[in-house]
């Protein structure tokens, strides 16, 4: 076999791991290790809260967990091998699949790293849609944590009233582009299709009528007593660690770490924009909680709210959504990395092209929740088992992008 | 227009919510009406029987009534269910079957008769057959001493109007326990192990206050029968001032309170319901059961619903006595009454953890129910 060369300078590849890997059951526990009264329990892939299938191993002692371990890899579809062989606009349906309730921010993410490797821009209008639809996107997103963390810890009623909000934004976004999941919106160059008449409108309403009822949920779930108790003082990230890990998004600002990639990389002119960067105040117990990750998260949709409405105000009436669609994508020779702040924090794609050729070379996508997923044995480590779907609710994580 | 905008009110509070709820009382209320019918019919049988075989005419039509209310309670308490937990969230419910869903809960029981019966290969048949059925038995035989009303001549109208009938609830109500033990035991299941094993822990600590908050009703009244319990009650302002929640405010208040966390902890329901946390366990206990299985611990469920709010009902708040005189219809809406709460705080509450549970029980409860059996005693002493 010839030896593999980087398409980019020539240098030869390095293989990485040399000595033999260890076999596939290594890593789960067995049960010679066990000591007395301690029993294995697993936890998924088929487990109602392990949000998606996420299978967890634990070792617990009666309640107690004493150790965690993931199990990822159920839900893989070859993301990154498939975008090897497929156009880079043909990319962009595959990228919705990752984080399948964020969608808009991983297309988003994915044409702005194509646009940053041709080395285009788009327009104002487009940039106003993109910021419009990736900011909806974010409080729907939100909405579904929020809503499912609620159901985790056993409060049935937020969730509901939760989906019939993000109901809403989906009728948007199917009114916009005829999906209501994966949406294939966002084009290299551009956005599929232009706003259609009244859609700014049912925006504005959705927008006004919304932040009324997020008000009642928040009473109902974020301050209610019980709910403070199970969630204020788990799964404890401290900022240091959160740096260690390299955590991302709500997760990282939950940390109280102010780092939000809008504000401090800022891409579509994020930086003209009036929004708050929100981080946690944690003022039920120590910073770093469950209750914190989550009450990010709610505080984020309301930053979100006052963009939308801003990003609105300012929408050019006129403009071509397809003025800088190029006809053909095919880059020099060359690399490109861009990230960007998806609703589960920094969304980034990393793309090495051959030159003139239309596919790319190798896409490798940076996902937040794979990344999220690595501290989890450590904060799980001495919970009680209920804790520990309360923390993966806190991560907020989706299998669609751990696994891609 | 594909978009279909709606207003969206939280309906959790305001006053609107109360027309369904109220309408589910009138319903349930029709079908309490059952064992009263019964007491009518007993009444006009009396005249034809011989004066020897009348307490038994009155006891055997009681007894009929009183099993077609444990027969229907599930069917139409679980139809309650969603109807409540359908208006708390906005939205409607069973709507199809029958009018307003109401026959729902028989099309879901057809389904769950023509389910396939499952037992795990592993399973300890013995004890995985038995535990629904204990569960069934245990929340139904407890009803034996739940008396509904009184005669004009003393005659009380229940099953069996024993004269230690709050020992018997006690005891009765200990065997659910040992059924969700069973079940969770013999599932061979780690979730359901998990469940049974909270569910035990649960219930046994929660009886202890169960047990002294109706000894604070017990030293107050001076007898341990039910009857004579709701008749220490009558009288007062509008036939209400003398229920006993509102003696020797507030000490009745909070054991009232209490008696009812207490209640929601033994039945299991939310934010108690860690045993079967579905979140957590699957379905705890009940992880591994299906068809008809399955729906006799609901039937459990519901029965023990039942039979918490009327026992809450019959001590606190004046079983069958109210503002319109003696009437045993009250003492049903009562109960109904106390059911709905019960449904309304599972669709509005978190759960708790199971070491805050337990902490709730030891650290709190228990000692206030010992502080209010000691100071109600004490005070009834020196009166």
């Amino acid at each position: 076999m010839a030896e593999q060369r980087s398409p980019v300078d020539g240098a030869p590849l390095v293989t990485l791991y040399d000595e033999e890997l260890p076999p596939d059951n290594s890593y789960a526990f067995s049960p010679e290790e066990l000591e007395e009264d301690e029993m294995i329990l697993n936890m998924g892939p088929q487990h109602p809260s392990t949000h998606g299938v996420l299978r967890v191993e634990l070792k617990t002692d009666g309640e107690i967990v004493k150790d965690a371990r993931p199990h990822i890899g159920y839900l893989h579809r070859n993301f990154e091998k498939h975008a090897e062989n497929i156009d880079y606009q043909g990319v962009i349906p595959f990228t919705d699949r990752m984080d399948y309730v964020g969608s808009m921010g991983n297309s988003l993410a994915y044409a702005l790293t194509v646009e940053k490797l041709l080395g285009i821009g788009v327009g104002e209008r487009v940039a106003g849609i993109r910021v419009i639809t990736a900011e909806l996107q974010r409080i729907a997103s939100h909405l579904l944590a929020m809503g499912t963390y609620g159901m985790d810890i056993g409060a049935f009623t937020p969730f509901l009233l939760c989906f019939q909000q993000r109901e809403r934004i989906l009728d948007l976004f199917e009114w916009l582009c005829g999906a209501r999941l994966l949406y294939n919106y966002n084009w290299v160059g551009g956005v599929s299709h232009d706003l259609p008449e009244g859609w700014t409108d049912k925006c504005r309403r959705f927008l006004d009528e919304f932040v009324p009822v997020l008000d009642e949920v928040d009473k109902l779930l974020s301050h209610n007593k019980i709910f403070i108790r199970r969630t204020a003082d788990i799964g404890i990230i401290t900022p240091e660690m959160a740096k260690d890990y390299a955590l991302s998004g709500p997760n990282l600002r939950g940390s109280g770490i102010d780092w939000d990639l809008r504000r401090d990389d800022p891409y579509l002119g994020y930086e003209n924009y009036d929004f708050d960067i929100v981080v946690a105040t944690s003022p039920h117990g120590p910073v770093g909680s469950c209750w914190d990750r989550y009450f990010v998260r709610v505080r984020e949709m309301y930053e979100s709210v006052r963009i939308v409405r801003q990003a609105l105000d300012r929408l050019p009436a006129e403009g071509d959504v397809h003025e800088n669609v190029p006809r053909f994508v095919r880059p020099l020779a060359g690399e490109a990395y861009c990230r960007s702040e998806a609703p589960r924090g920094e969304l980034a794609f990393y793309i090495v092209a051959e030159n003139k050729k239309p596919i790319p070379y190798r896409v490798k996508g940076r996902s937040p929740c794979f990344v999220a997923m690595g501290l989890f044995h450590e904060i799980t480590r001495g919970e009680m088992i209920a804790d520990i779907i309360a923390i993966i609710g806190s991560l907020d994580i989706v299998l669609g992008e751990i696994d891609r | 227009m594909i978009t279909r905008f709606r207003q969206i009110e939280m309906r959790l509070m305001g006053p609107l919510t109360m027309i369904p709820i109220v309408l589910c009382l009138v319903v349930l209320g029709t079908i309490a009406a059952l064992p009263v019918v019964a007491t009518i019919l007993s009444e006009l049988v009396a005249d034809f029987v011989p004066p020897a075989l009348q307490h038994l005419t009155i006891v055997v039509l009681g007894t009929a009534g009183f099993v077609g209310i444990l027969a229907l309670n599930p069917i139409y308490s679980i139809w309650l269910e969603r109807k409540v937990a359908a208006h708390v969230q906005d939205r409607l419910g069973p709507m199809r079957v029958g009018w307003h869903g109401l026959l729902q809960s028989f099309a879901d029981g057809v389904k769950l008769l023509f389910k396939e019966d499952l037992v795990p290969r592993d399973a300890d048949r013995v004890l995985f057959g038995a535990a629904p059925m204990l569960a069934v038995a245990s929340a139904f035989a407890a009803f034996a001493i739940v008396p509904w009303g009184v005669r004009e001549d003393g005659t009380v109208l229940a099953v069996a109007n024993l004269n230690i009938g709050v020992l018997y609830f006690i005891a009765i109500t200990s065997l659910g326990a040992l059924a969700v033990l069973m079940a969770g035991w013999g599932s061979n299941n780690k979730y359901a192990l998990y469940g049974g094993m909270r569910a035990a822990a649960q219930m046994v600590s929660y009886e202890i206050p169960t047990a002294i908050l109706v000894l604070v009703v017990v030293a107050q009244v001076g007898s341990l029968s039910i009857p004579d319990i709701v008749n220490a009650q009558a009288g007062g302002i509008l036939g209400v001032g003398d229920w006993l929640i509102f003696q020797l405010f507030p000490l009745n208040l909070i054991a009232f309170v209490l008696f009812f966390i207490c209640g929601l902890a033994e039945t299991n329901r939310t934010p108690f319901d860690i045993p079967e946390a579905e979140s957590e366990l699957v379905a705890g206990f009940h992880t591994e059961y299906s068809g008809m299985r399955f729906a006799f611990f609901f039937l459990a469920e519901y029965g023990n619903m039942l039979l918490v709010s009327m026992l809450a009902a019959l001590l606190f708040l004046g079983g069958w006595i109210g503002p319109f005189g003696s009437n045993p219809l009250l003492f049903f809406v009562k109960g109904f009454g106390l059911v709905v709460v019960q449904m309304w705080l599972r669709w509005t509450l978190p759960r708790l953890r199971v070491d805050q549970l337990m902490g709730i029980c030891w650290k709190y409860v228990i000692p206030i129910s010992f502080f209010l059996l000691v100071v109600t005693t004490v005070i009834k002493g020196l009166l």
